[in-house]
Protein backbone atom coordinates (compact mmCIF):
# COMPACT_ATOMS: atom_id res chain seq x y z
CA UNK A 1 0.00 0.00 0.00
CA UNK A 2 1.04 3.60 -0.40
CA UNK A 3 3.16 4.65 2.48
CA UNK A 4 1.56 7.88 4.42
CA UNK A 5 4.69 8.00 6.93
CA UNK A 6 7.97 7.55 7.12
CA UNK A 7 9.54 4.57 8.30
CA UNK A 8 11.22 4.53 11.95
CA UNK A 9 14.40 5.16 10.88
CA UNK A 10 13.81 7.60 8.18
CA UNK A 11 12.48 10.22 10.74
CA UNK A 12 14.08 13.23 10.41
CA UNK A 13 15.49 14.80 13.57
CA UNK A 14 16.23 18.22 14.75
CA UNK A 15 20.14 18.39 13.88
CA UNK A 16 22.79 20.69 14.88
CA UNK A 17 22.94 24.51 14.60
CA UNK A 18 26.42 25.36 13.18
CA UNK A 19 28.07 28.75 14.58
CA UNK A 20 27.41 32.09 12.85
CA UNK A 21 30.48 33.52 10.85
CA UNK A 22 32.19 35.72 12.81
CA UNK A 23 31.71 39.68 11.84
CA UNK A 24 29.11 39.16 9.00
CA UNK A 25 26.62 41.48 8.96
CA UNK A 26 24.10 40.10 5.77
CA UNK A 27 23.22 36.64 7.29
CA UNK A 28 20.90 33.70 5.33
CA UNK A 29 19.62 31.14 7.02
CA UNK A 30 19.94 27.81 5.65
CA UNK A 31 18.12 24.54 6.72
CA UNK A 32 19.58 21.45 5.43
CA UNK A 33 18.88 17.79 5.31
CA UNK A 34 21.57 15.63 6.69
CA UNK A 35 21.92 12.08 6.17
CA UNK A 36 25.28 9.82 6.96
CA UNK A 37 24.63 6.08 5.95
CA UNK A 38 28.21 5.28 8.04
CA UNK A 39 25.63 6.13 11.10
CA UNK A 40 22.80 4.12 12.26
CA UNK A 41 21.63 8.36 12.92
CA UNK A 42 18.35 8.82 11.44
CA UNK A 43 18.43 11.85 8.89
CA UNK A 44 18.59 15.46 10.78
CA UNK A 45 18.11 18.74 9.87
CA UNK A 46 21.18 21.00 9.95
CA UNK A 47 20.79 24.75 10.65
CA UNK A 48 23.97 27.00 9.19
CA UNK A 49 24.24 30.68 8.33
CA UNK A 50 25.72 32.34 5.47
CA UNK A 51 27.45 35.50 5.01
CA UNK A 52 25.53 36.72 2.00
CA UNK A 53 28.44 39.90 1.40
CA UNK A 54 30.88 36.83 0.81
CA UNK A 55 28.80 34.49 -1.32
CA UNK A 56 27.13 34.33 -4.92
CA UNK A 57 23.62 34.81 -4.72
CA UNK A 58 22.28 31.38 -5.59
CA UNK A 59 21.68 28.52 -3.51
CA UNK A 60 24.48 26.55 -4.94
CA UNK A 61 26.60 29.24 -3.88
CA UNK A 62 25.29 29.10 -0.42
CA UNK A 63 26.41 25.09 -0.57
CA UNK A 64 29.25 25.49 -1.75
CA UNK A 65 30.25 28.79 0.47
CA UNK A 66 28.85 26.21 3.86
CA UNK A 67 31.37 23.34 2.24
CA UNK A 68 34.45 25.80 2.25
CA UNK A 69 34.01 27.16 4.63
CA UNK A 70 32.06 25.73 7.63
CA UNK A 71 31.11 22.25 7.08
CA UNK A 72 33.36 20.43 4.61
CA UNK A 73 31.10 16.71 4.95
CA UNK A 74 27.86 18.47 3.41
CA UNK A 75 27.65 16.29 0.37
CA UNK A 76 25.85 17.09 -2.77
CA UNK A 77 26.53 16.95 -6.57
CA UNK A 78 26.50 19.56 -8.99
CA UNK A 79 29.39 20.68 -12.32
CA UNK A 80 28.10 23.50 -14.64
CA UNK A 81 26.67 25.86 -12.03
CA UNK A 82 24.86 27.17 -14.76
CA UNK A 83 21.90 24.79 -15.78
CA UNK A 84 22.62 22.88 -18.01
CA UNK A 85 24.26 19.70 -16.56
CA UNK A 86 21.51 18.78 -13.86
CA UNK A 87 23.51 17.55 -11.05
CA UNK A 88 22.53 19.84 -8.21
CA UNK A 89 18.48 18.99 -8.86
CA UNK A 90 17.19 18.78 -4.74
CA UNK A 91 13.99 20.34 -2.92
CA UNK A 92 14.20 23.57 -2.65
CA UNK A 93 11.96 25.90 -0.53
CA UNK A 94 9.64 22.93 -1.37
CA UNK A 95 9.74 22.72 -5.16
CA UNK A 96 12.35 20.59 -6.77
CA UNK A 97 14.58 22.77 -8.47
CA UNK A 98 18.47 23.44 -9.40
CA UNK A 99 20.45 25.11 -6.74
CA UNK A 100 22.43 26.82 -9.10
CA UNK A 101 19.60 28.46 -11.06
CA UNK A 102 17.60 29.28 -7.69
CA UNK A 103 18.42 32.09 -5.92
CA UNK A 104 18.41 33.09 -2.19
CA UNK A 105 16.11 35.77 -3.00
CA UNK A 106 13.97 34.22 -4.53
CA UNK A 107 12.66 32.78 -1.26
CA UNK A 108 11.13 34.08 1.80
CA UNK A 109 12.76 33.24 5.07
CA UNK A 110 15.21 30.48 5.60
CA UNK A 111 16.26 28.58 2.91
CA UNK A 112 15.34 24.61 3.41
CA UNK A 113 16.74 22.36 1.31
CA UNK A 114 16.19 18.32 0.96
CA UNK A 115 17.03 15.67 -1.27
CA UNK A 116 14.88 15.28 -4.55
CA UNK A 117 11.79 13.33 -2.68
CA UNK A 118 11.19 10.11 -2.48
CA UNK A 119 14.37 8.74 -3.66
CA UNK A 120 16.72 6.59 -1.55
CA UNK A 121 19.33 8.72 -0.29
CA UNK A 122 22.89 8.03 -0.97
CA UNK A 123 24.04 10.94 1.33
CA UNK A 124 22.59 14.12 2.50
CA UNK A 125 21.86 15.89 -0.61
CA UNK A 126 22.66 13.25 -3.17
CA UNK A 127 19.90 10.57 -4.39
CA UNK A 128 20.06 6.91 -5.86
CA UNK A 129 19.55 7.93 -9.51
CA UNK A 130 20.09 4.20 -10.73
CA UNK A 131 16.58 3.46 -11.70
CA UNK A 132 16.18 6.82 -13.29
CA UNK A 133 19.09 6.45 -15.68
CA UNK A 134 17.99 2.57 -16.10
CA UNK A 135 14.58 3.94 -17.22
CA UNK A 136 16.24 6.23 -19.47
CA UNK A 137 18.23 3.51 -20.73
CA UNK A 138 15.35 1.49 -21.17
CA UNK A 139 13.63 3.88 -23.67
CA UNK A 140 16.76 3.57 -25.86
CA UNK A 141 17.51 7.29 -26.66
CA UNK A 142 19.07 7.05 -29.92
CA UNK A 143 18.19 7.09 -33.82
CA UNK A 144 16.89 4.08 -34.65
CA UNK A 145 17.10 3.24 -38.57
CA UNK A 146 17.02 0.36 -40.81
CA UNK A 147 17.86 2.33 -44.24
CA UNK A 148 21.33 2.41 -44.64
CA UNK A 149 23.22 5.19 -43.40
CA UNK A 150 23.66 8.03 -45.66
CA UNK A 151 27.44 9.24 -46.64
CA UNK A 152 26.94 12.63 -44.81
CA UNK A 153 24.16 13.13 -42.52
CA UNK A 154 20.29 12.30 -41.93
CA UNK A 155 18.88 15.31 -43.37
CA UNK A 156 15.55 17.11 -41.31
CA UNK A 157 14.05 20.01 -42.66
CA UNK A 158 13.49 23.41 -40.46
CA UNK A 159 9.87 22.00 -39.50
CA UNK A 160 10.85 18.63 -38.60
CA UNK A 161 13.57 20.19 -36.55
CA UNK A 162 11.29 22.21 -35.11
CA UNK A 163 9.14 19.72 -33.63
CA UNK A 164 12.00 18.78 -30.95
CA UNK A 165 12.01 22.34 -29.45
CA UNK A 166 10.64 21.63 -25.89
CA UNK A 167 12.03 18.12 -25.62
CA UNK A 168 15.64 18.64 -26.74
CA UNK A 169 16.06 20.48 -23.58
CA UNK A 170 15.61 18.63 -21.15
CA UNK A 171 18.69 17.73 -18.90
CA UNK A 172 17.56 14.74 -17.09
CA UNK A 173 17.98 16.26 -13.40
CA UNK A 174 14.71 14.32 -12.36
CA UNK A 175 13.03 17.45 -10.48
CA UNK A 176 10.21 16.40 -12.57
CA UNK A 177 9.74 12.65 -12.03
CA UNK A 178 10.77 13.23 -8.52
CA UNK A 179 7.47 15.80 -8.39
CA UNK A 180 5.09 13.08 -9.62
CA UNK A 181 2.83 11.37 -7.04
CA UNK A 182 2.13 8.63 -9.78
CA UNK A 183 6.17 8.12 -9.93
CA UNK A 184 6.47 8.19 -5.82
CA UNK A 185 4.14 5.21 -5.99
CA UNK A 186 5.07 3.32 -8.93
CA UNK A 187 8.85 4.33 -9.91
CA UNK A 188 9.45 0.68 -10.71
CA UNK A 189 7.29 0.47 -13.40
CA UNK A 190 5.72 4.07 -14.53
CA UNK A 191 8.82 5.72 -16.51
CA UNK A 192 8.25 9.10 -15.26
CA UNK A 193 7.39 12.68 -16.71
CA UNK A 194 11.26 12.79 -17.39
CA UNK A 195 11.95 9.71 -19.50
CA UNK A 196 8.43 9.81 -21.03
CA UNK A 197 9.65 13.26 -22.54
CA UNK A 198 12.73 11.55 -23.77
CA UNK A 199 10.25 9.20 -25.23
CA UNK A 200 8.40 11.85 -27.11
CA UNK A 201 11.78 13.30 -28.08
CA UNK A 202 12.72 10.38 -30.34
CA UNK A 203 9.14 9.49 -31.35
CA UNK A 204 8.96 13.13 -33.06
CA UNK A 205 12.47 12.69 -34.32
CA UNK A 206 11.66 12.28 -38.12
CA UNK A 207 14.82 10.85 -39.05
CA UNK A 208 13.61 7.93 -36.66
CA UNK A 209 12.47 4.97 -37.89
CA UNK A 210 11.50 3.13 -34.96
CA UNK A 211 8.24 4.90 -34.06
CA UNK A 212 6.30 1.84 -33.99
CA UNK A 213 8.48 0.06 -31.81
CA UNK A 214 8.87 3.00 -29.29
CA UNK A 215 5.33 3.42 -29.36
CA UNK A 216 4.58 -0.84 -29.24
CA UNK A 217 7.32 -0.58 -26.03
CA UNK A 218 5.23 2.63 -23.79
CA UNK A 219 1.67 0.91 -24.28
CA UNK A 220 1.68 -0.14 -21.25
CA UNK A 221 -0.94 0.48 -18.05
CA UNK A 222 2.04 1.32 -16.18
CA UNK A 223 4.93 2.09 -18.13
CA UNK A 224 2.83 5.08 -19.59
CA UNK A 225 -0.79 5.07 -18.32
CA UNK A 226 0.17 5.74 -14.79
CA UNK A 227 0.24 9.76 -15.70
CA UNK A 228 -3.04 10.47 -14.54
CA UNK A 229 -2.03 14.78 -16.04
CA UNK A 230 -1.41 15.70 -12.39
CA UNK A 231 1.09 18.47 -13.71
CA UNK A 232 3.46 18.89 -11.20
CA UNK A 233 6.08 17.80 -13.24
CA UNK A 234 5.33 20.77 -15.49
CA UNK A 235 4.78 22.60 -12.45
CA UNK A 236 8.32 21.98 -11.17
CA UNK A 237 10.62 22.21 -14.39
CA UNK A 238 13.59 24.19 -13.88
CA UNK A 239 13.98 24.56 -17.65
CA UNK A 240 10.44 25.38 -18.54
CA UNK A 241 9.58 22.47 -20.46
CA UNK A 242 6.50 20.87 -20.26
CA UNK A 243 6.72 17.03 -20.08
CA UNK A 244 2.58 16.43 -19.09
CA UNK A 245 2.28 17.98 -22.92
CA UNK A 246 5.28 15.75 -24.25
CA UNK A 247 3.30 12.59 -22.03
CA UNK A 248 -1.10 13.49 -23.35
CA UNK A 249 1.10 13.69 -27.30
CA UNK A 250 2.21 9.97 -26.74
CA UNK A 251 -1.22 8.61 -25.88
CA UNK A 252 -2.47 10.74 -28.94
CA UNK A 253 -0.58 8.83 -31.25
CA UNK A 254 -1.65 5.60 -28.90
CA UNK A 255 -5.02 6.42 -29.89
CA UNK A 256 -4.96 7.47 -33.42
CA UNK A 257 -2.90 4.63 -34.58
CA UNK A 258 -6.05 2.58 -32.71
CA UNK A 259 -8.78 4.80 -34.82
CA UNK B 1 20.86 -10.35 -8.35
CA UNK B 2 19.32 -8.21 -11.35
CA UNK B 3 20.73 -5.65 -13.41
CA UNK B 4 19.24 -1.96 -13.14
CA UNK B 5 17.92 -2.24 -16.33
CA UNK B 6 16.64 -5.97 -16.38
CA UNK B 7 14.36 -5.16 -13.10
CA UNK B 8 13.17 -1.69 -14.84
CA UNK B 9 12.53 -3.70 -18.12
CA UNK B 10 10.79 -6.49 -15.53
CA UNK B 11 8.38 -8.38 -17.89
CA UNK B 12 8.12 -6.38 -20.39
CA UNK B 13 5.37 -4.49 -22.10
CA UNK B 14 1.55 -5.45 -21.49
CA UNK B 15 0.89 -4.14 -25.12
CA UNK B 16 -2.69 -2.70 -23.87
CA UNK B 17 -3.97 0.17 -21.95
CA UNK B 18 -5.09 2.57 -24.88
CA UNK B 19 -8.61 0.90 -24.98
CA UNK B 20 -8.87 1.75 -21.25
CA UNK B 21 -7.55 5.41 -21.69
CA UNK B 22 -10.09 5.89 -24.49
CA UNK B 23 -12.85 4.12 -22.90
CA UNK B 24 -12.63 6.26 -20.01
CA UNK B 25 -12.55 8.88 -21.95
CA UNK B 26 -15.45 7.94 -23.85
CA UNK B 27 -17.76 6.71 -20.87
CA UNK B 28 -16.63 10.32 -19.50
CA UNK B 29 -18.15 12.71 -22.18
CA UNK B 30 -21.08 10.15 -22.12
CA UNK B 31 -21.76 11.19 -18.76
CA UNK B 32 -21.40 14.25 -18.84
CA UNK B 33 -24.75 14.33 -21.60
CA UNK B 34 -26.33 11.11 -19.81
CA UNK B 35 -26.38 12.68 -15.90
CA UNK B 36 -27.67 15.61 -17.65
CA UNK B 37 -30.69 14.47 -19.04
CA UNK B 38 -30.70 11.63 -15.57
CA UNK B 39 -30.83 15.32 -13.40
CA UNK B 40 -33.21 16.44 -15.68
CA UNK B 41 -36.03 13.96 -15.49
CA UNK B 42 -35.21 13.80 -11.61
CA UNK B 43 -35.94 17.77 -11.34
CA UNK B 44 -39.31 17.56 -13.09
CA UNK B 45 -40.11 14.78 -11.43
CA UNK B 46 -39.80 16.29 -8.10
CA UNK B 47 -43.20 16.35 -6.36
CA UNK B 48 -45.25 14.61 -8.80
CA UNK B 49 -47.56 12.05 -8.03
CA UNK B 50 -46.40 7.76 -8.12
CA UNK B 51 -48.55 7.45 -10.99
CA UNK B 52 -46.96 10.23 -12.90
CA UNK B 53 -43.07 8.82 -12.01
CA UNK B 54 -44.17 5.50 -13.32
CA UNK B 55 -45.55 7.07 -16.34
CA UNK B 56 -42.82 9.23 -17.09
CA UNK B 57 -40.01 6.45 -16.51
CA UNK B 58 -41.76 3.82 -18.95
CA UNK B 59 -42.22 6.26 -22.01
CA UNK B 60 -39.25 4.35 -23.94
CA UNK B 61 -37.41 7.10 -25.07
CA UNK B 62 -36.74 8.07 -20.85
CA UNK B 63 -36.37 4.52 -20.33
CA UNK B 64 -33.48 3.87 -22.77
CA UNK B 65 -31.78 6.90 -21.95
CA UNK B 66 -31.64 5.76 -18.00
CA UNK B 67 -30.11 2.38 -19.13
CA UNK B 68 -27.93 4.29 -21.20
CA UNK B 69 -26.98 6.20 -18.06
CA UNK B 70 -26.46 3.21 -15.45
CA UNK B 71 -24.58 1.71 -18.39
CA UNK B 72 -21.93 4.27 -18.67
CA UNK B 73 -21.61 5.25 -15.44
CA UNK B 74 -20.76 1.60 -14.22
CA UNK B 75 -18.05 1.17 -16.77
CA UNK B 76 -16.79 4.55 -16.13
CA UNK B 77 -16.78 4.08 -12.37
CA UNK B 78 -15.00 0.42 -12.75
CA UNK B 79 -12.19 2.06 -15.06
CA UNK B 80 -11.71 4.78 -12.07
CA UNK B 81 -11.61 2.78 -9.44
CA UNK B 82 -9.33 0.50 -11.08
CA UNK B 83 -7.06 3.03 -11.89
CA UNK B 84 -6.84 4.20 -8.01
CA UNK B 85 -6.14 -0.36 -7.24
CA UNK B 86 -3.63 -0.43 -9.52
CA UNK B 87 -2.00 3.44 -7.99
CA UNK B 88 -2.10 2.15 -4.37
CA UNK B 89 -2.53 -1.35 -3.78
CA UNK B 90 1.22 -2.78 -4.27
CA UNK B 91 0.82 -6.28 -3.04
CA UNK B 92 -0.27 -8.52 -6.30
CA UNK B 93 -2.54 -10.67 -4.43
CA UNK B 94 -4.53 -7.97 -2.85
CA UNK B 95 -4.72 -6.04 -5.85
CA UNK B 96 -6.30 -8.96 -7.82
CA UNK B 97 -8.63 -9.42 -4.97
CA UNK B 98 -9.71 -5.90 -5.39
CA UNK B 99 -9.60 -5.76 -8.99
CA UNK B 100 -12.47 -8.43 -8.99
CA UNK B 101 -14.70 -7.09 -6.52
CA UNK B 102 -14.38 -3.75 -8.13
CA UNK B 103 -16.11 -5.66 -11.36
CA UNK B 104 -18.02 -7.37 -9.34
CA UNK B 105 -19.77 -4.35 -7.61
CA UNK B 106 -19.71 -2.27 -10.87
CA UNK B 107 -21.72 -5.14 -12.45
CA UNK B 108 -23.91 -5.80 -9.38
CA UNK B 109 -24.42 -2.44 -9.42
CA UNK B 110 -25.15 -1.73 -12.91
CA UNK B 111 -27.42 -4.78 -13.57
CA UNK B 112 -29.33 -3.82 -10.52
CA UNK B 113 -30.04 -0.32 -11.67
CA UNK B 114 -30.79 -1.71 -15.16
CA UNK B 115 -33.01 -4.83 -13.36
CA UNK B 116 -35.01 -1.41 -12.15
CA UNK B 117 -35.36 0.64 -15.02
CA UNK B 118 -36.84 -2.21 -16.79
CA UNK B 119 -39.09 -3.47 -13.98
CA UNK B 120 -40.69 0.05 -14.03
CA UNK B 121 -40.83 0.56 -17.44
CA UNK B 122 -42.79 -2.87 -18.42
CA UNK B 123 -44.88 -2.47 -15.73
CA UNK B 124 -44.99 -5.16 -12.47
Amino acid sequence: MVELTLPKNSRVAEGKTWPKPEGAANLEELRVYRYDPDSDANPRIDTYYVDRDDCGPMVLDALIWIKNNVDPTLTFRRSCREGICGSCSMNIDGTNTLACTCGMDEINGTVKIYPLPHMAVVKDLVPDLTGFYAQHASIEPWLKTTTPEPSAEWKQSHEDREKLDGLYECILCACCSASCPSYWWNSERFLGPAILLQAQRWIVDSRDEATGERLDDLEDPFRLYRCHTIMNCANTCPKGLNPAKAIAEIKKKLVTRQL
Amino acid sequence: MRTPLSRIRGLGAAHHGTEHFWLQRLTAAANVLLLVVLLGIVVTLVGRSHATVIATLSRPLIAVLLVAAVISVAIHMRLGMQIIIEDYVHSEFRKVVLLMLNTFFCWGVGLSCIYAVLKISFGP
